[in-house]
Parts: C-alpha cells; structure tokens; sequence
C-alpha cells in the first residue's frame, strides 16, 4: 500500500503541502520568539534584518527585572491551580453521579452543563462583575478563580463523565458485591482507574485558565493581575517596545504549548463532545 | 426495621444528588444567577454609577437596540465574521486533515505540531498579529514591498477597509488546528476495505473522496461546524486586544459592542439586551447541537 506510491510523488503531493501547512501554523509564533531575541538596533530596520545580528536575552532581563511581570506570572500560576481545584472537587463527583447512577433530571442537567459551556461569555461577565463587586470580591484570587468556574467546571463534569463510561461497571459491582462501601469502592477501584482521564482534565483547566483574559481583566486589579492581563496593558505601555513584548509572550505561551503537546492526544474526544473549547 | 428501609431508601435516591450538590451550587452562583441579573438588568436602565436608580423601562433598551444603528453594523459585522472564519477554518483545516491522514515518515511530529496555534492564549494571538501587521516595522508589509505586491506600507489594522478581514486572518489562523483534529479523528475511523473496494472499482482519488471520505466523516464535520459556528460567534478578546473595535465601527461584533456598552459606557442595562439578543440568535445552532450530541447521554 505505502509503496503505491513513489519517493517524489509523496514529497510532491504531500510532504511539500503538509511542510507549507506547518509553516503557516507555525510561523508567527517562531517570528515573535525571533524577535524577542534580537537586539533592538535590530528591531527598528526596515526593511527588516529577519535573523538576528546577535542573540540577547536583554528584553527578558527588562522584563523580569523592571516591570511587575514576575508577580503576574506568579498569580497567574496561582488563578490557574485555583481554577484546577475547585474544578476537581466539584466535577468529579458529577460526573461520577452521572455516569454512575440513572436518576430523575439526569439528562436535563447534563444536558445544561453542555449548553451553559456555550453561552456567550458577555452575558455572564457583567452580572458576575456586578455580583464580585457586591461581595467584595474583585481583585482577589477567590474572585477570579469562581468567575474561571464558569467554564471550567461545565468543561471537566463532560470530559470526566466520558472517562468514568469507559471504565467497565462490572469492577463497582464486584468490588460492592465484596462488602466494600460505595465511598470505599471509589476511593480504591474508580479514582484510580480514572486518574489519567482526571490529570488530563486537570492540565486542560490550567491551560484554559493560564490563557483566559475576559474574565481576569474585568475581575482582577493590580493585587491578582494574571499575565494575559499584565501584557495587555505592556502593549499599551510600550508602544514600541516589541522586544520586551514579545519576550513577555514567549514566556506565557511556551509552558502551556509544551503542557498542550502532552494532553493532546488525549483531548480529541473531548473535541466533538463540545466540551473542549477554544 | 420498615421504617429503616424506608430512610435506606430515601438515602439511596438521594445519593446521585448529593454528589451532585456542590457543581450544581458553584453553577447556581456563578451562570443561573448571572443570567437571570442580566434578563432583569435588560428591563431596566441600569448603569453601574447609578445602581439606586434604575428604573424599569420594559422592553425600551430593546427597541433603542433595534434603532440603534451601530447594532445593525456590529450584526453585519458578525455575520461576516462568523461565515468567513468558519468557512476558512473548515477548508484548511479540511485539507490538512487529508495530508496528515496520508503516510510519511514524519508524520506523528507534524500532527504534534499543527495543533500549536489553537493552545494559544488570545493576547499573545493579538499581539503577535499586531506585530505582524504593524505599520512601521511589520513583517507582512516588510514581505509585500520585496516581491511588489504593494509599493508602499498599508497601515493593515488602521483601515476600515482591510481591519476586520486581518483579524479573521489571525482567527482562522488559530482555529484551524480544531478542524484538522476533528476531522482527522473521523478519518481513521474510515474502514480501509472501503477504499480498497473503490480502488478495485477504478474510482479516481476525487471519486473516492466524495463517495466514500465526506459520507464517512459528514457527521463529524457537521458537528464540528456547529461547535465553531457558537464559538466564533461569541468571541470577542482578539478583536478587543487588536483594534479594540476600531477604527471607527469597522471591527464592532455583536458581542464586543455589547461588551463595550457595558465596560467603557457601563450601561449595563443596554449592554444586557445586546446580548440577550445575541444568545437568542445562537439558541438555534445550541439546539442543533445538543440534538446531536443526545445520543452521548443515553450511554
């Protein structure tokens, strides 16, 4: 089959296409990386000096140096583990009570989780924003962390709920029949026949809340700001400051690309269930 | 002993709830509640400097929406956004779904690396397209003068003419990769005894393409469109990172206009009924989409 075809015609009809795909995926984001090592004598030519006259780290050593971006990085890390945990501990039992048990409302409560995972993310944030606000909740990590819950939560109750299916029913049942309590088969049969789905679960909330800016922007002050946040207001900052910029960027995305790379595989059936955003 | 069954009972029936308990309460807090305030806010002519008075004006911040003239240009401008984004995402993300079907060596490293654009956070999105199309020192304009496409440096973000078509480049750009992963899943499920069928039929490469691929991954592809068409329809942080609605109305869409009626205008009452409206418009595609998805459920 493989042989059908030959050496040069795959390269021509796929290898070549496929490496033309790939650079356009992947070109941006080599372009700020290249920018962000280049001095900046390099950086105001036009036309532009597309390789580097010399490497520097000077726009990373800025960065970390004279401006709060270290503690935002910090925060972020911070928001983003929140965002796991509280996530964690609410979905986890859904999505076992869902795939566990049949009972009345079943199917309308999941099916809300699945569709409150596509309302428009305006309709949630100016109530939520009044809501914070009334609590005294704006600028504060619990503040951010809850408003991440709105997708965080109806994202992990659908990816867990499909992990939990594939483990077979049989093994609750048996370990039931043994004398073992329902808390106990949990904790000593299902959790850890389920823990891979529920790190990748995990790894995908920390991404999409590492990433997320509408909320952390309308939710956090200058105590909480997350990276995204932070870079934003750089951008108007520095207007033309790209090096320091796109240092910035490099460092908020390589983590969470490297992070992605290992999760991927696992998410696709998330994909198509609705439960994977973008 | 009856009247212990009987509790043994009530507790069995409650169990799946209780488990249930603390998603629903954390979801309560933070959707049911929000959406009900933004249904109630979208009543009245509430602004947040001046919560106390709020007074209930019915339907009127729906009607100011219908005369509204930049309502009916974010509208268009959505309707753009939308059709063009998906199209285009589908398209590419289409056809490197077939190239990463066929085999080569390196294969597993360019599927790993495909993915890349769509992990992204949007600022960083926003910030390396704005890099790109910058005016000065914009590698884009730097690319089109050396091969004379253009003979001067267009101010690509800047002009009305060309803002929101560069925007939708970035988001095809990043959305893509959902494509070519969905698609490429539904791919592999294809039984290769039809293509072997086909290929003893003499069926031409595009014969068994239409017959025998598209049939196979329709469903899939249906799905998937739906999910992005929702999507792309409600985001809105690119945008606001990179032109902030800019210039003029140019790159308004629906949801960022309601936004920026809410943020920078705080009439959070108007901006209530934006996008109430803007969720009735979605409400049909959420319900294609879960009827397909129902089958999910009954497993």
């Amino acid at each position: 089959m493989i042989w059908h075809r030959s050496f040069t015609r795959n390269l021509i009809q796929v290898e070549i296409p496929v490496l033309l795909v790939l650079a356009f995926a992947l070109a941006p984001f080599l372009w700020m990386l290249l920018t962000s090592i280049k001095p900046n004598a390099d950086l105001s030519q036009f036309p532009l000096r597309y390789l580097p006259s010399s490497t520097t780290f000077e726009h990373y050593r800025t960065l970390i140096q004279r401006t709060s971006f270290p503690i935002n990085l910090l925060n972020s890390l911070l928001i983003a583990s929140g965002a796991v945990l509280l996530g964690l501990a609410t979905s986890v039992p859904a999505a076992y009570s869902f795939s566990r048990f049949r009972f009345r409302g079943r199917r309308t409560l999941m099916t809300s989780f699945l569709v409150i995972n596509m309302f428009p993310i305006v309709l949630l944030i100016i109530p939520l924003f009044v809501l914070m606000r009334a609590l005294g909740l704006i600028d504060t990590f619990i503040g951010v962390i809850i408003g991440h819950s709105t997708f965080s939560i109806p994202f992990s109750i659908w990816m867990l709920v499909s992990y939990f299916n594939a483990i077979p029913r049989d093994l609750d049942e048996a370990a039931m029949i043994d004398g073992a309590s329902r808390l106990q088969t949990i904790r000593l049969v299902v959790l850890p026949l389920v823990m891979p789905g529920i790190v990748t679960t995990a790894i995908y909330v920390f991404i999409t809340s590492w990433n997320e800016y509408l909320f952390a922007m309308m939710l956090s002050g200058e105590t909480v700001r997350p990276v995204t946040v932070a870079l934003q207001l750089f951008i108007g900052e520095f207007t033309v400051q790209w090096g320091i910029l796109t240092a910035g960027g490099t460092i908020i995305a390589l983590p969470v690309t490297i992070l992605f790379l290992f999760v991927q595989k696992r998410l696709v059936g998330g994909l198509t269930a609705g439960a994977v955003k973008s | 002993m009856n009247k212990a069954t009987a509790s043994g009972a009530i507790f069995r029936a409650a169990t799946p709830y209780g488990f249930l308990l603390p998603a629903l309460l954390v979801t309560a807090l933070v959707i049911l509640f929000p959406v009900l305030q933004t249904a109630w806010f979208s009543l009245h002519d509430y602004t947040l400097y001046d919560p106390e008075n709020a007074r209930f004006i019915g339907l009127k911040n729906f009607a100011a929406a219908l005369a509204d003239e930049v309502f009916w240009i974010a509208l268009l401008n959505s309707a753009i956004w939308v059709t063009g984004i998906v199209s285009l995402q589908l398209l590419l993300g289409l056809g490197a779904a077939l190239l990463l079907n066929q085999s080569f060596w390196w294969r597993g490293l360019a599927r790993a690396l495909v993915i890349i654009p769509w992990a992204l956070p949007s600022v960083i999105i926003g910030l390396m397209w704005t890099w790109i199309y910058d005016f000065n020192l914009g590698v884009l304009n730097d690319i089109l003068l050396r091969i004379g496409l253009i003979s001067a440096p267009h101010a690509w973000l800047a002009q009305p003419s060309t803002a929101l078509a560069c925007i939708m480049l970035a988001l095809v750009w990043q959305g893509f990769p959902f494509f070519t992963v969905t698609i490429l899943a539904g791919l592999q499920t294809v039984p290769a005894e039809l293509y072997e069928a086909a290929e003893i039929d003499g069926a031409s490469s595009w014969r068994q393409f239409v017959h025998v691929t598209l049939p196979s991954i329709a469903g899939i592809v249906a799905t998937a469109v739906l999910l992005r068409i929702i999507w792309v329809a409600n985001s809105l942080d690119v945008i606001l990172v990179m032109t902030g609605g800019g210039p003029g109305y140019a790159t308004h869409t629906l949801p960022l206009y309601a936004f920026l009626r809410a943020y920078t205008g705080m009439e959070f009452g108007y901006a209530a009924s934006l996008s109430l409206m803007l969720t009735a418009i979605l409400l049909g595609i959420v319900w294609l989409y879960v009827r397909r998805q129902a089958g999910e459920l009954e497993r």
